[in-house]
């Protein structure tokens, strides 16, 4: 009776197939957390946005930059959305608001639903996972409403539960994200419970152990998956010795070895004001969130003390396989991804939307689905993190097609390197990506904080929104071509989870 | 795989309680009450041709979700023609009489909109996110698809294809999946949830035109539509664009009342086991057939949402504080409960061990919970605490436009109204510990249930 949603598509979905990608994702799970229901705040992973681009397909990378907060007096910008072209612009302000103690978080002021919506993250998740402790971030995530001041985990969860507020902490590669939502009119109690939990986790052994056991128990149960399997074998193939290659979960032995020690260190070493990134949203004004900044985050060290991570190129034409006699077949294909701040980057975000982005025209979707119905699910995202960039194209398709399909990816890949979109594609894609922001990243007081972090993530600037379309339309036909050419002529790492293809050879 | 599957009922439990949650009914407790607007008010009203109308004001961001609910889904199929419904679902997109195949997609992403469309055992709805400013054409879109759609064979025979791949992508390459599926067509002996939504592969395989025509004729009509309309807009507005798109589809022949197959007595313990190569920590799960919001009487099905937020709503539940926690015995454990169901509906429990625990061990512990909430109740402050988070998730469900449309479709489309919607906390509000107690004894009962069980092979028959 669960599965009983079934959508036209899986990548742009609403919420509850975002709920089934969630799902799908996660190599190994978490456990079930108090405020199970802060599952939809899933940090926003579209292929559509320029923004949401670190993916899961591929590690992820260090942000932790450290970025001295500037006492800056409260900087008011008023932020025109540009929604739509046809549209009357509607102003949203976010507002750069600095404490006394030099903390500074981006807000949108706003009291129509009485809730705050917090997110936040510190630079440096889990590749800072010491050697021989992978997944040490991870655990750490399962225990900041395990017990924190003198309130142990019992304690602290009843007084959250008390408080009406939800509290989610989840590790990427590149970060450690934090996400509060709170009733406003219970809003003290909630920042009181957060500053706790930021600034005095107690990582007592019971929880500790249990959280452990419950990761443990996720790894365990994927070991004999296909899909988990290979995406190991993925993650060894295209990064070989980088720490994007270790699993964030760690493994059976790595998660044993970790101590309450490893835990302090690493908390240590990451929750410092220069790592931070801070985005507020909701019933809270500018001078009231200054105090609560300074309360949570104001008394962190100011840096974070984090290992150097390296850049990697993902590595390409190779083949990974795992053969397993499956109905429908797994294809994964990776090719060069382009730089966040490379002047590649717009030109490569409409290459991609043309050729498998986010929504039901894309010629991969086209060509794979709507023409020849070899596939239900055929996408590609550009993967943008710390270290490493990439172009990836997913699809499942029946067994006995895996080589024909496979082939026609490649093939509308080819032709696309060779001979570029045409003008009305580019138009199109455009007018789409343009209109598709607000929709996409600023549905809900969760998304706009999550999306107000990673534009401060990627130092943006807070007038981005402003500048975004003048970004898109600027780029040319031509500069698409050669975005084209350049990252879709490389020889692509293939993976396929399925019975050996048929005819298609190794390579 | 097993823990990747109880992640799927933790996240789906979000979403059923999403569905139930809503109404603007809290005082309005911003801290700044002279910035605070009116509530949301919502509207609805009738087309001259029957169809429903809701509106659901929400003027934070320039965006609109427009939704069409129709009151059909999988448990409407004609017998032997499974997965029609949502095959239906996908033929939509494909050409009219007035627009080429594709054209609405490329109508919405030229725009910046996203689209999809979604069918589930009693309803199937499609919806654009999109500016207001586009809504009337999104309307006339809509309007066209609901009865000009030329279907061909060979449009039949590519998109049939797709579901196949669906179904194997969702289903069959996802042993969890594969079992959950015969432990409905278990736990339903009669009523027709027993079918998957996506529907028995042979059926699914045989789906022809005929079938798509006679399925679109019966039911894609005004009088059996709801359409919602949530975000920045106002319902004067919408009435007068939904009765120049809309409002010029003609009203169908009137629909038989939606009663289906019902289940007989059920008397028997039933398990269902699978065992896979793929699957290294076992799990369980055990249902029971209960009443939906639709078929229960009154109060009873907001008890057994309490009665499944206290026993396994969260980590402050008693199964995951009792086995997670205290005993230390599982990896996870909880119990949800799908209210907003059209006929009678599953209320399950769930667990997985972890470490040298075994399955056994952790289904006698849930078993044990199960029993002791049955003949002891919960305690005032269980019922208590379970009723606010219940509130404060439908203040939550404010903050987004689409889950406030969800909310008011899925229970339209399941023989509910908007009061229902609206007084929904109140009367959650009125339930009292021994009305959950009642329920509890009332319903699970372990000798008329039925079970998986998803092993590893190596302890099959564990």
């Amino acid at each position: 009776m669960m599965n009983s949603t079934h959508m036209r598509e899986a990548v742009t979905a609403p919420s509850l197939l975002l709920l089934w990608e969630k799902v799908d994702r996660r190599a190994a799970p978490r456990r079930m957390r108090g405020a199970c229901r802060i599952a939809v705040l899933a940090k926003l992973e579209h292929p559509s946005s320029d923004l949401a681009s670190r993916g899961h397909l591929l590690p992820q990378g260090e942000k932790g930059r450290p970025r001295v907060a500037t006492a800056l007096a409260t900087l008011f910008l008023s932020i025109l959305f540009l929604i739509l072209p046809a549209l009357a612009a509607r102003a949203m302000d976010i507002q750069q608001v600095t404490s006394p103690k030099g903390i500074t978080a981006w807000l949108v002021e706003d009291y129509s639903v009485p809730i705050v919506a917090v997110r936040f993250v510190f630079g440096g998740g889990s590749t800072q996972d010491p050697v021989g402790k992978e997944g040490l971030a991870n655990l750490m995530t399962g225990l900041f409403d395990e017990g924190a001041g003198s309130l142990d985990s019992e304690a602290f969860q009843v007084r959250l539960d008390d408080a009406g507020a939800e509290m989610s902490f989840e590790e990427t590669r590149d970060g450690v994200y934090g996400s509060m939502r709170m009733l406003a009119e219970q809003r003290d109690e909630a920042f009181d419970l957060l500053r706790l939990a930021v600034n005095e986790p107690r990582f007592d052994q019971a929880p500790i152990d249990r959280i452990r056991a419950q990761i443990l128990s996720g790894i365990i149960a994927n070991e004999n998956d296909p899909d988990t399997v290979a995406q190991n074998k993925w993650a060894r193939a295209v990064y070989g010795d980088h720490p994007y290659s270790r699993s964030d979960q760690g493994t059976r032995q790595s998660i044993a070895a970790i101590t309450k020690d490893d835990l302090k260190a690493l908390h240590k070493a990451v929750f410092a004001r220069g790592g931070l990134h801070v985005a507020v949203v909701g019933a809270i004004d500018a001078e009231t969130l200054k105090k609560k900044l300074d309360m949570v985050f104001g008394d962190l060290p100011k840096d974070q003390a984090l290992a150097p991570v390296s850049d990697v190129e993902p590595k390409l034409a190779q083949r990974v396989e795992v053969n397993y006699d499956l109905p429908q077949t797994s294809l994964q294909l990776a090719w060069p991804g382009v730089k966040r701040k490379s002047a590649d980057f717009f030109p490569a975000v409409l290459m991609n939307e043309i050729l498998g982005g986010g929504t039901f025209t894309s010629r991969l979707f086209e060509e794979v689905r709507e023409k020849r119905g070899l596939a239900y699910s055929v996408n590609s995202s550009l993967v943008n993190q710390d270290h490493a960039n990439a172009l990836i194209v997913t699809t499942g398709t029946r067994s006995d097609r895996a080589s024909e399909t496979l082939g026609i990816v490649r093939d509308v890949a080819r032709q696309l390197a060779e001979e570029g979109p045409t003008e009305a594609e580019l138009a199109a894609t455009k007018k789409y990506l343009i209109g598709a922001y607000a929709i996409t990243n600023l549905d809900s007081s969760s998304s706009i904080a999550a999306t107000l972090v990673e534009l401060q993530l990627d130092d943006l600037g807070i007038d981005y929104m402003q500048r975004r379309a003048g970004y898109i339309n600027a780029v040319t036909l031509d500069q698409v071509k050669a975005a084209a050419k350049k990252l879709l002529t490389a020889d692509p790492t293939i993976m396929v989870v399925g019975p050996p293809l048929a005819g298609a050879g190794k390579g | 795989m097993t823990s990747r599957a109880e992640w799927l009922r933790t996240t789906l439990l979000a979403t059923s309680l999403a569905f139930t949650l809503t109404g603007p009914v809290l005082a309005d407790s911003s801290a700044s009450p002279d910035k605070t607007p009116a509530e949301f008010k919502v509207t609805d009203f009738l087309l001259d041709n029957g169809m429903e109308v809701v509106v659901i004001p929400d003027h934070r961001a320039p965006i609109v979700t427009h939704m069409v609910w129709y009151k059909i889904g999988s448990a409407d199929e004609p017998p032997g023609k499974s997965g029609i419904a949502h095959f239906f679902e996908h033929l939509m997109f494909k050409a009219t009489t007035n627009h080429a195949s594709g054209e609405f997609d490329r109508a919405v992403s030229d725009i910046g909109g996203s689209n999809n469309a979604f069918t589930s055992y009693d309803y199937t709805a499609f919806h654009e996110t999109v500016a207001p400013s586009a809504l009337e054409q999104m309307m006339g879109f809509e309007a066209d698809r609901m009865r000009n759609l030329i279907l061909t064979d060979d449009v039949i025979k590519t998109e049939r294809d797709v579901i196949l791949e669906e179904r194997r992508s969702r289903i069959d390459n996802n042993p969890q999946a594969v079992l959950d599926e015969e432990v409905d067509a278990t736990l339903w002996q009669n009523q027709p949830y027993r079918i998957p939504v996506i529907g028995w592969m042979q059926e699914m395989e045989q789906l022809n035109r005929t079938d798509a025509v006679a399925f679109y004729d019966k039911y894609y009509r005004p009088n059996n539509a709801v359409l919602i309309v949530a975000g920045d807009v106002e319902p004067e507005t919408v009435k007068a664009l939904a009765e120049k798109t809309y409002g010029k589809v003609a009203r169908g022949p009137d629909l038989p009342p939606r009663i289906r197959p019902v289940e007989p007595e059920q008397n028997t313990k039933r398990t269902v086991t699978l065992t896979d190569a793929r699957v290294s920590v076992p799990s369980f799960s055990t249902q029971w057939v209960v009443p939906s919001y639709h078929t229960a009487k009154p109060g009873e099905a907001e008890a057994l949402d309490l009665l499944a937020e206290i026993l396994g709503g969260g980590n402050r539940s008693r199964l995951y504080q009792a086995l997670v926690v205290k005993q230390g015995i599982a990896s996870n454990a909880g119990a949800y409960f799908q209210g907003t169901m059209l006929d009678d509906t599953n209320f399950t429990v769930y667990g997985a061990p972890r470490g040298d625990a075994k399955l056994a061990d952790v289904e006698a512990a849930v078993d044990a919970e199960v029993a002791r909430i049955a003949s002891g109740g919960v305690t005032p402050d269980e019922l208590e605490k379970a009723k606010d988070r219940y509130i404060r998730s439908m203040v939550f469900a404010r903050d987004k436009q689409d889950s406030m449309a969800e909310i008011y479709g899925s229970t339209l489309a399941t023989g509910g109204n908007v009061q229902d919607v609206q007084q929904w906390p109140d009367r959650i509000r009125k339930v009292t510990a021994d009305e959950v107690k009642a329920v509890a004894a009332r319903y699970l009962v372990l000798a008329r249930s039925t079970s998986g069980y998803l092993l590893p092979q190596q302890q099959a028959g564990n």
